[in-house]
């Protein structure tokens, strides 16, 4: 691929399973450029068979050892399985160290794994902007499950479980009292709890602490009729992976329901708010960065306040 | 908005210094790279791969273990084998001055040795990427 291969011409080669196309195809939507969009268009059109997993967690829960323990037993399963692991960017130069693939090593010589690693580039909630654009691309290229990691999160960037079909949630043995801060958030978007580092002998405790927890709002959770399950793994040993992969699939089998056929469209509400989203602030600051250093020096100075020089600004860019 | 430029940083066979390696990862890091790091004792096929999944703008191989002459031409040859002609390939490391005419001449766009300042790596792999256009 030396000279310019257009975004489109790369599709058929995408869709055939070859995995340097699928690469560039994923640059090209990471780049944002309008090039790649009516590729990105027609791609999206043609996605829509494969089991989107989500897997989210505080930084260090073991989330991308157990992606790759998990992904080598629906590897095993048959169908092919992409990843796509997000790590934080810089707010200072932009740059990022992207660190996800090293604990994924062994399933590198697999031709039905794909692993990339992506950068947030300024992107809240736990992904990057073309995150999901990555998983139609994969999608396309035929991996019947592609998982995405997010960074490791706080309370709050509960993103992934507006993304995905099913979310997973991680937690990690030890963390004490700090387990209840995270529960408000993170409980809720779970549709499978799991523990991670089981062979800690701490971790009946937060196996315990979580199912306690959900038995609290057993009659007045939001989808009564799939009960979360908690499961421990430990990902050194594969134990606890089968009731995992188990729980996977029955979850996936909920999405054929009704109720599944609003996740889907939830789903797609979603995408289409954070598409919104990300045209109009690349829209607004391309547009405000000329006046923005001036408004800037007004507001320092106390000449004027927030409020009225954003409007100002808002208006001056969207005109 | 420019694109970051995407690198894969790489330690290939039974070489266990990644000091070296890991001070380049920070430095473009904090040159407003994308770096990726393969740790420890990976083969080239490995790296090839990861390399190619990875669709880095540049591959770069810390070697400290003398081995230049054998791992290099098995990545050019993985990466003809897949039809990826457009990668920038560089090396960084200790090795005699011969073999770094020899690495040239089989491909590698650049060698770095052990005394080369940081920001003169930032500022070759930038000109790499530049001379070589969009993708």
């Amino acid at each position: 691929m030396s000279a310019y291969v257009p975004s489109t011409a790369l599709i058929p080669r995408a869709e055939a399973g070859e995995i340097p196309s699928i690469a560039r195809l994923i640059s090209r939507a990471e780049a944002g450029l309008p090039e790649a969009r009516p590729a990105l268009a027609q791609i999206y059109k043609k996605a829509g068979r494969a089991h989107v997993i989500g897997i989210t967690g505080v930084p260090g829960s073991g989330k991308s050892t157990l992606v790759a323990a998990l992904a080598a037993r629906l590897r095993a399963l048959g169908g092919k399985v992409g990843i796509v692991a997000v790590d934080p960017s810089s707010p200072y130069s932009g740059g990022a160290i992207l660190g996800d693939r090293i604990r994924m090593t062994e399933l590198a010589q697999d031709p039905g794994i794909y692993i990339r690693s992506m950068a947030t580039r300024g992107a809240m909630g736990g992904m990057a902007r073309a995150t999901l654009d990555a998983v139609d691309i994969l999608d396309l290229g035929g991996f019947e499950t592609v998982i995405i990691e997010t960074v490791g999160v706080g309370q709050d960037e509960v993103e992934i479980a507006k993304a995905s079909h099913t979310t997973v949630v991680v937690s990690a043995p030890g963390l004490g009292d700090e387990i209840q801060a995270i529960k408000a958030g993170m409980l809720e978007i779970a549709d499978i709890h799991l523990v991670s580092k089981c062979d800690r002998s701490d971790a009946n405790r937060t196996l315990m602490d979580l199912k306690q927890m959900l038995t609290l709002g057993a009659h007045s959770g939001p989808r009564p009729e799939w009960q979360v399950p908690v499961v421990g793994v430990c990902s050194f040993n594969g134990q606890g992976f089968e009731e995992l992969v188990d729980a996977i699939q029955k979850h996936q089998h909920t999405l054929s329901t009704e109720s599944g056929k609003k996740r889907r469209l939830s789903i797609a509400s979603f995408r289409l708010q954070k598409t919104a989203e990300n045209l109009l602030i690349e829209r607004f600051t391309q547009a405000s960065a000329a006046l923005r250093p001036k408004l800037a020096e007004r507001l320092s100075a106390r000449d004027g306040d927030p409020y009225t020089l954003a409007s100002e600004l808002l208006a001056a860019a969207l005109a | 908005m420019s694109q970051p430029i995407r690198v894969l940083l790489a330690k290939v066979g039974l070489d266990g210094h990644d000091r070296g390696v890991r001070v380049v990862a920070r430095t473009l890091r904090d040159a407003g790279m994308d770096v990726i790091y393969s740790g420890l004792h990976r083969t080239p096929e490995e790296v090839v791969s990861a390399a190619i999944q990875e669709d880095v703008d540049i591959l770069g191989v810390s070697l400290l273990s003398g081995v230049q002459l054998t791992v290099f031409p098995k990545i050019f040859k993985l990466l003809a084998e897949k039809g990826v002609s457009d990668m920038i390939i560089v090396a960084g490391g200790v090795m005699p001055d011969e073999d770094v005419v020899e690495l040239k001449n089989m491909g590698v766009h650049e060698v770095m040795l052990q005394d080369t300042p940081p920001d003169a790596i930032v500022k070759t792999l930038t000109r790499l990427v530049t001379e070589r256009g969009p993708r």
